[in-house]
């Protein structure tokens, strides 16, 4: 089963790139997952202010907001996509985590056969 | 610690057989590794203790080195990346060792590597409980008996016994590979579990370019699990297949492990070569698309290193695709007479397949027929007969 495993930074957005040390730290952590057999793969995310967000109105228009926002918590800084035998073992790597000014939010991700029949259906097509 | 590698052999194994006897109950620790090496050292001082030599002992352990150097450095974290991966990679090979009949192997890697229970490894190989936990006991005895060292095979020999940790591995995948979607979750982590031993694997041995082309082989195929079902669960073969469900990432896992197969200076292997040809596959969006000429160039390089009748079939049908079905049909007289495919009704489906093209539709639906009568799976029977009939 496969997890992502969403990173919150608890920090302002003006701390965004992170020191030499913390990086070299965090590559131990993702070295330690890879040979695990576990990281499919991982990515660091810029700053939320150099992105931008789409919003509906539920009546089919969509508006966007570019960055910079005033309020950056509660935003995804990174991410590592997993493959474990279960949430335990997910989350047990994920508290293994260098980074202790974080968050991170371990979701599994929904497989075909998780669906009933009927969504199952769609996705094959006509 | 101990200088006597017959003695240190002797406690690895013992700590490899209490292993097998604890884990059971205990489940497999986080870090088998780690864990082997403290047993092992258990053990040592237990027997030094015996030997009355203790003290004297005591002394050798601060300064000696060898197996179980590991545990005495102060910076375990950082001799675990090491040394305890080479016992991981230890373990492994243990797991696999010739002297073990293939099932052993297999139920022996599921139950100390993957961490499966008895009971899940026989719902998995469809076997019951007993005969599961009457191979593992058997598996442990003969271990013992054979006294197998535990380590890392080096040069010639890791050459050995390289491929033989691969087929356990790539035997794990197909038995869950070739269970029919959602028919017992156990059989689909099968797959999973594989795709994590060829993981830990290629990192554990990264110059061994079969290590890394098995891994990319997985990978790519692991890709098509989505696109592999019709909506009632039947085969959907390869060229049928909607591509669009085809999963990128691991088709791009699979290119990254093939292009480090290749960037080696060992030239890469059989399963190199499959990868590649998965590979080849996955390149074309559609399958019209398929550089056919490609993918028999590398069914011949297969052939020539590992020559089989079942690749020779498969080339057969890569150079109908890519020169016509006169030069197909040509191969597959070639290997007609091989008695093993005297019973096998893709020879007879291929030749029907190329005949159709060829325009020759009679002799093609006498051999859509035999096909038809030979095969075990009524799915493919209906297809066959289908064929016959002149439709699809």
């Amino acid at each position: 089963m496969r997890f992502m495993m969403f990173m919150y930074p608890e920090i302002e957005e003006k701390d965004w790139v992170p020191t030499a040390e913390g990086v070299a730290e965090m590559g131990r952590y993702n070295e330690e997952l890879r040979k695990a057999g576990l990281l499919l793969s991982l990515d660091g995310l810029q700053p939320p202010s150099d992105g931008g967000v789409v919003s509906f109105d539920g009546a089919g228009t969509a508006t966007v907001t570019d960055g910079p926002f005033a309020e950056a918590k509660e935003v995804v800084g990174g991410y590592w996509l997993i493959q474990a035998r279960s949430k335990e073992e997910a989350l047990e790597w994920a508290s293994r985590c260098p980074d202790s000014n974080c968050r991170i939010e371990v979701r599994r991700i929904f497989e075909m056969e998780d669906f009933p029949q009927e969504v199952q259906d769609a996705y094959e097509g006509p | 610690m101990v200088r006597d590698v017959g003695l240190a052999e002797d406690l690895a194994q013992d700590a490899l057989v209490a292993a097998m006897e604890k884990w059971p109950e205990s489940g497999v620790p986080d870090n088998p590794g780690a864990w082997l090496m403290a047993t092992a050292k258990n053990r040592a001082i237990d027997r030094m203790r015996r030997e009355k030599n203790y003290e004297r002992k005591r002394e050798e352990v601060a300064h000696d080195t060898g197996l179980l150097f590991a545990l005495e450095r102060s910076d375990f974290e950082a001799a675990a990346d090491d040394e305890i991966g080479d016992d991981l990679l230890a373990l492994i090979f243990t797991c696999c060792h010739p002297v073990l009949s293939r099932e052993a192997r297999v139920a022996l890697t599921l139950r100390l590597l993957g961490g499966l229970t008895t009971p899940e490894i026989s719902r998995a190989f469809l076997a019951s409980e007993s005969t599961v936990a009457q191979r593992l006991v058997r598996a442990k005895k003969t271990l013992r008996e054979a006294k197998v060292p535990f380590e890392v095979p080096r040069g010639a020999e890791l050459d050995e016994r390289l491929p033989s940790v691969l087929e356990v591995i790539y035997l794990v995948f197909n038995e869950g590979y070739a269970a029919s979607a959602g028919e017992d979750w156990v059989r689909t982590d099968l797959c999973e579990e594989a795709l994590r031993l060829g993981r830990i694997l290629a990192e554990l041995a990264p110059q061994e370019p079969e290590v890394h082309g098995l891994a990319g082989l997985m990978e790519i195929q692991a890709s098509r699990n989505a696109a592999r079902r019709g909506p009632n669960g039947e085969p959907v073969l390869l060229l049928e297949q909607d591509r669009g469900h085809w999963d990128p990432l691991l088709i791009v896992r699979g290119r990254r492990a093939l292009e480090r197969a290749e960037a080696l200076p060992k030239p890469i292997g059989p399963y190199g070569l499959q990868a590649a040809i998965a590979a080849c596959h996955a390149g074309a969006i559609r399958a019209e698309e398929t550089d056919w000429v490609r993918i028999a160039a590398l069914y011949e390089a297969l052939g020539q290193i590992q020559p089989s009748p079942i690749v020779e079939l498969n080339r057969a049908v890569a150079v109908g695709m890519a020169f016509g079905p006169e030069p197909g049909l040509a191969l597959l007289a070639e290997i007609e007479d091989e008695p093993a495919l005297a019973d096998h009704h893709l020879l007879h489906s291929v030749r029907g397949d190329l005949l159709e093209k060829a325009g020759r539709h009679e002799e093609a639906v006498s051999e859509f027929k035999k096909a038809a009568d030979l095969t075990q799976n009524d799915r493919e029977r209906e297809l066959l007969l289908r064929r016959a009939e002149g439709d699809g």
